[in-house]
C-alpha cells in the first residue's frame, strides 16, 4: 500500500527527516513513537503534501507516486490525515463541509453522488460510531469545540471518507481516558483487510486499545528500530535516552 | 496589505503558488457579458434643459414633475463630484452619456405574450423567470431593460389586495398623488451630486405601495439591465409600506462586457409607517470591468429608508460583486418611535474592482434600534472600504446600536479599509463596534484540500462561510443564486 524509500524533508534549509524508509501492507496498523523534535509531525504533513516541504526520495502509494500529487488528489487516491490541530471553518456546518468533500472524493473515485436521504442516513451512522452528538453535525467545522470534541470530529471524518490509509497524528493527546477508548474504538470498528493506519503518538495509552501490528521509533528523522507491540511496552518503561545513546 | 498606489505594483514574480491561484480567480470572466439586438430608441449624447424636457414629454409626464426635474438639473449644475470615498474615479464626461434608451415598442404590453423575443430571451440567458410558473416560487418581476420597465408581471393577482406595484412611469400617470406626496422626500434631489443628476433624467423604476395591515405574499423583485452602449442608467424606486403593511423586495442587476465605463445612478427611496416593515435586498452584478480595470459599471447609488412610523422596521441586505466602482450606503433614518434598522452587506472587490460601502443609522426617534454586518472580501488588486455612520440625535434617547465590520483578504496585492463613524448626542445610546480582518490562512485551505475539495471549493466554501450570517438575510433562491456568484467571481478562467 504503501512504501517510503529514502525520504528526506526539510523546512528552511533545516533537515527534519533524514533518509526515512517505511513500508505499510494492506490491513495493517502501524504505530510510530518518538521523541518531540523527532520528525513525527512532518513525516504526516509530508505524506498529505502540505506546502512549505523540500522533499527527496520515493513515497508510492497503490502504484503511484504520491510527491506527484497536490493534496486533494492524494485524499482522492485514499489517504486521510487526523490533524493534530484540526482548524476552524466559520460558517460552514460540519454536515455542508462533509458533504462537499464526499461528492467530490466519491466523484473522484467513479462512485455516484449520495442522495440526500442517503448522506443523511451515513453522516448519523458515523457520528454514531465516535459518539459525536448528532447537534455538532449543523454546527460550524470544529468551532467551539472541546479539543476532544475536534479529536472525535476528525475520525468522524475519517469514517465519512473512507480512506485506504489514514494518518492519525498525535489524535490521542489532549484526549481524556473516555474520549480515547472511543475514539480508540471507532478506528478498531473501521479496520478492514484493504485499509491501514499510521497511528503516531507520544504513549502507550492508544495502542493498548489498538494493538498495532508493528512500531517503529523514530529519532532524529530516521527510523531508528522496528518491532511489534512489545516495543512500546518497553519504551514506556525505559523512554527513548537507551535507543538515542545506541544512535550516538 | 493596503497597497500604496503611488508605487507601481510588481509584476508576479516571487508569489507563492497560492497567491498565483488566488489572484487568477480575481481576473475571472464575467458570465453575463452579452448584448442583445433590440430595436433601441436612445436619445443623442449629452444633458441640457431640451433633453430633460425630451425625456419627461416621452414619458407624458406632468407638469409638477417636469418642474422638480429642471430644479434638480439646475442644482446639480452648482454641485461638484464627492471627493471623499476611498476611490480613485477617473473624471466622467457627463456630456458624453445618452440619458435615454429604450426598446422601440410601439405599443404597451398586455401580456407576456407580446414581450420582443429578443428582451425575453435576454432575460432568459440571466435566468430570470418572467413565466407564469414563478406564481409558484412566488416572485413578482418588474425588469427594467435600459431605461425602461418593460414587463411587470402578477400585477392583476397583487391588485386585489391593493397593492400596487408597476414602473415608476406608470406610477406616475396611474397614482400621481402617492408619488407626489414621497418622491424626493426621503432623498431629495439636493443630497448628493448623483442623487441630483438621478432626479434630472431618472427615466423609469418600480413603484411599490403596499396598503395598511396587507402582507404582501410574494416577493417582489425587479432585475436592471443596461444594454446599450453609451448610455447610463438612471432609474428610481419608490416603495411606500403603510400601517402595518409588510413587503420584501429583491433587486438584481447585471450588464454586458463592453470597453467603456457605463455610470448607473439610482435612487432608491423606503418609506415604512406605523408598524410596517420593508425588507430590501440587493444582488448586484453589474459587469465588473477587466482584470487590468478596462470598462465596468460606475454604480454609483443612493439608498435611504425612512423608518416613518411607530415601530416600523426597514432592513437592507446587499450582495455586491459587480461594477468596477461601487459607491454606496443604503441607510436608515429612525424617525418613529421604537423603529428599527438593519444593514447586512457582503461586497466583494476582486480584478481591478474598488468599493466604498457601507450605510448610516441615523436616530432620530426614543427607543430605536439598529444592527449592521458588513462582510469586505478583497481579493485581485480589489480595494474595499466600509464606511459607516451611526448617529444619535439628542431627542433619541434608549438607543442601541451595535456594527460589525469584517474584512477577509486574499492574495497580497488586495486592500481592505474601515472607516466607522459615530456622532453620539444622546448620553444614554448604547453602541457597540467590533472589527475584524483575516486572511484565508493556508492551514485553512491545506486541511479543505486534505478532506479531497479543490483550491477553487475550498475558497468557495470558505468565502461562502464568511458571508453565511448575511447570506441567511436573503430568501432561499435570492442566497442560492447569491452563494453561486461569489463563488464565480472569485473563479478562474485560466487553467
Amino acid at each position: 500500500m504503501l512504501e517510503i524509500t529514502d525520504l528526506h524533508a526539510s523546512v528552511d534549509d533545516k533537515a527534519i527527516l533524514k533518509g526515512l524508509n517505511l513500508q505499510i501492507r494492506p490491513g495493517e496498523v502501524h504505530a510510530i513513537m518518538g521523541p518531540n523534535g523527532s520528525g513525527k509531525s512532518t513525516l504526516s504533513h509530508v505524506l498529505a503534501g502540505r506546502p512549505g516541504y523540500e522533499v527527496r526520495g520515493s513515497i508510492q502509494f497503490n502504484k503511484r507516486n504520491l510527491l506527484d500529487l497536490v493534496p486533494e488528489e492524494r485524499a482522492w487516491a485514499g489517504l486521510f490525515l487526523a490533524f493534530q490541530y484540526p482548524v476552524e471553518i466559520p460558517g460552514v456546518s460540519n454536515a455542508n463541509f462533509m458533504r462537499s468533500a464526499l461528492n467530490q472524493v466519491r466523484c473522484q473515485r467513479g462512485l455516484p453522488v449520495l442522495e440526500a436521504s442517503d448522506f443523511l442516513k451515513l453522516i448519523r451512522e458515523k457520528a454514531a460510531l465516535v459518539q459525536l452528538d448528532p447537534s455538532f453535525l449543523s454546527r460550524p467545522v470544529n468551532m467551539g469545540f472541546s479539543g476532544g470534541e475536534k479529536k472525535r470530529n476528525e475520525i468522524f471524518q475519517m469514517a465519512m471518507l473512507d480512506p485506504k490509509l489514514a494518518i492519525l497524528d498525535e489524535t490521542d493527546s489532549g484526549l481524556d481516558i473516555d474520549a480515547l477508548r472511543i475514539v480508540a474504538e471507532g478506528v478498531t470498528k473501521l479496520r478492514r483487510e484493504d485499509n491501514s493506519f499510521l497511528v503516531i503518538t507520544h504513549y502507550q495509552r492508544l495502542l493498548d486499545h489498538l494493538k498495532p501490528d508493528i512500531v517503529h521509533v523514530l529519532i532524529d528523522g530516521k527510523i531508528m528500530r522496528t518491532g511489534d507491540y512489545t516495543l512500546a511496552l518497553e519504551l514506556e518503561e525505559k523512554g527513548y535516552d537507551w535507543l538515542k545513546a545506541e544512535t550516538v | 496589505m493596503s497597497e500604496d498606489p503611488t508605487v507601481p505594483l510588481p509584476e508576479m514574480n516571487d508569489n507563492s503558488e497560492e497567491d498565483v491561484l488566488l489572484n487568477r480567480w480575481a481576473e475571472q470572466d464575467y458570465e453575463f457579458g452579452f448584448v442583445s439586438n433590440i430595436d433601441q430608441e436612445i436619445v443623442p449624447k449629452g444633458l441640457n434643459e431640451e433633453v430633460i424636457r425630451w425625456i419627461s414629454a416621452r414619458k407624458e409626464e406632468p407638469l409638477w414633475l417636469l418642474d422638480w426635474r429642471l430644479k434638480a438639473y439646475r442644482h446639480w449644475l452648482n454641485m461638484t463630484t464627492p471627493q471623499w470615498a476611498h476611490l480613485e474615479i477617473p473624471a466622467i464626461d457627463f456630456q458624453n452619456i445618452s440619458y435615454y434608451a429604450a426598446p422601440k415598442a410601439a405599443t404597451k404590453l398586455n401580456s407576456l405574450d407580446e414581450l420582443d423575443p429578443e428582451i425575453k430571451s435576454t432575460y432568459d440567458k440571466l435566468g430570470i423567470p418572467l413565466e407564469e410558473q414563478l406564481i409558484l416560487a412566488g416572485v413578482a418581476v418588474d425588469a427594467v431593460l435600459d431605461s425602461v420597465s418593460v414587463v411587470t408581471t402578477y400585477k392583476e393577482k397583487l391588485a386585489e389586495k391593493g397593492i400596487i406595484f408597476c414602473s415608476f412611469s406608470e406610477a406616475v400617470r396611474e397614482h400621481p398623488e402617492l408619488v407626489k406626496n414621497h418622491l424626493g422626500k426621503v432623498v431629495p434631489y439636493t443630497d448628493n451630486y448623483y442623487a441630483a443628476l438621478n432626479s434630472a433624467v431618472f427615466s423609469d423604476g418600480s413603484f411599490v405601495y403596499i396598503p395598511k395591515g396587507v402582507r404582501c405574499p410574494m416577493e417582489l423583485s425587479t432585475y436592471f439591465r443596461i444594454n446599450a452602449a453609451g448610455t447610463g442608467q438612471f432609474e428610481r424606486t419608490l416603495i411606500v409600506a403603510d400601517d402595518e403593511a409588510y413587503v420584501s423586495y429583491l433587486e438584481g442587476c447585471t450588464a454586458p462586457k463592453r470597453d467603456e465605463n457605463q455610470l448607473h445612478a439610482a435612487v432608491v427611496e423606503l418609506v415604512a409607517l406605523n408598524r410596517s416593515e420593508i425588507r430590501y435586498a440587493t444582488v448586484q452584478n453589474w459587469y465588473p470591468g477587466d482584470a487590468n480595470g478596462i470598462g465596468g459599471i460606475y454604480n454609483f447609488v443612493t439608498k435611504r429608508g425612512l423608518c416613518q412610523g411607530i415601530s416600523s422596521k426597514i432592513s437592507w441586505t446587499q450582495v455586491e460583486t459587480g461594477s468596477a466602482i461601487t459607491w454606496k450606503y443604503p441607510s436608515v433614518v429612525l424617525q418613529g418611535d421604537c423603529s428599527t434598522g438593519e444593514f447586512y452587506s457582503v461586497a466583494l472587490a476582486a480584478r481591478a474592482q474598488q468599493a466604498d460601502t457601507g450605510t448610516k443609522m441615523i436616530h432620530i426617534g426614543k427607543d430605536t434600534t439598529s444592527r449592521i454586518v458588513s462582510k469586505g472580501i478583497s481579493a485581485g488588486r480589489g480595494q474595499n472600504a466600509y464606511r459607516g455612520l451611526v448617529k444619535v440625535r439628542e431627542s433619541a434617547t434608549n438607543v442601541r446600536n451595535y456594527s460589525q465590520c469584517d474584512s477577509l483578504l486574499m492574495g497580497d496585492r488586495c486592500g481592505a479599509h474601515t472607516y466607522p463613524y459615530f456622532e453620539i448626542n444622546s448620553p444614554d445610546a448604547q453602541v457597540e463596534h467590533e472589527a475584524t480582518t483575516s486572511k484565508i490562512e493556508e492551514d485553512l485551505l491545506y486541511y479543505c484540500q486534505q478532506r479531497g475539495l479543490s483550491t477553487e471549493e475550498a475558497i468557495a466554501l470558505i468565502v461562502n462561510g464568511y458571508a453565511k450570517e448575511v447570506l441567511d438575510k436573503l430568501p432561499m433562491e435570492f442566497a442560492v443564486e447569491a452563494r453561486k456568484l461569489l463563488a464565480i467571481s472569485l473563479e478562474g478562467s485560466v487553467g
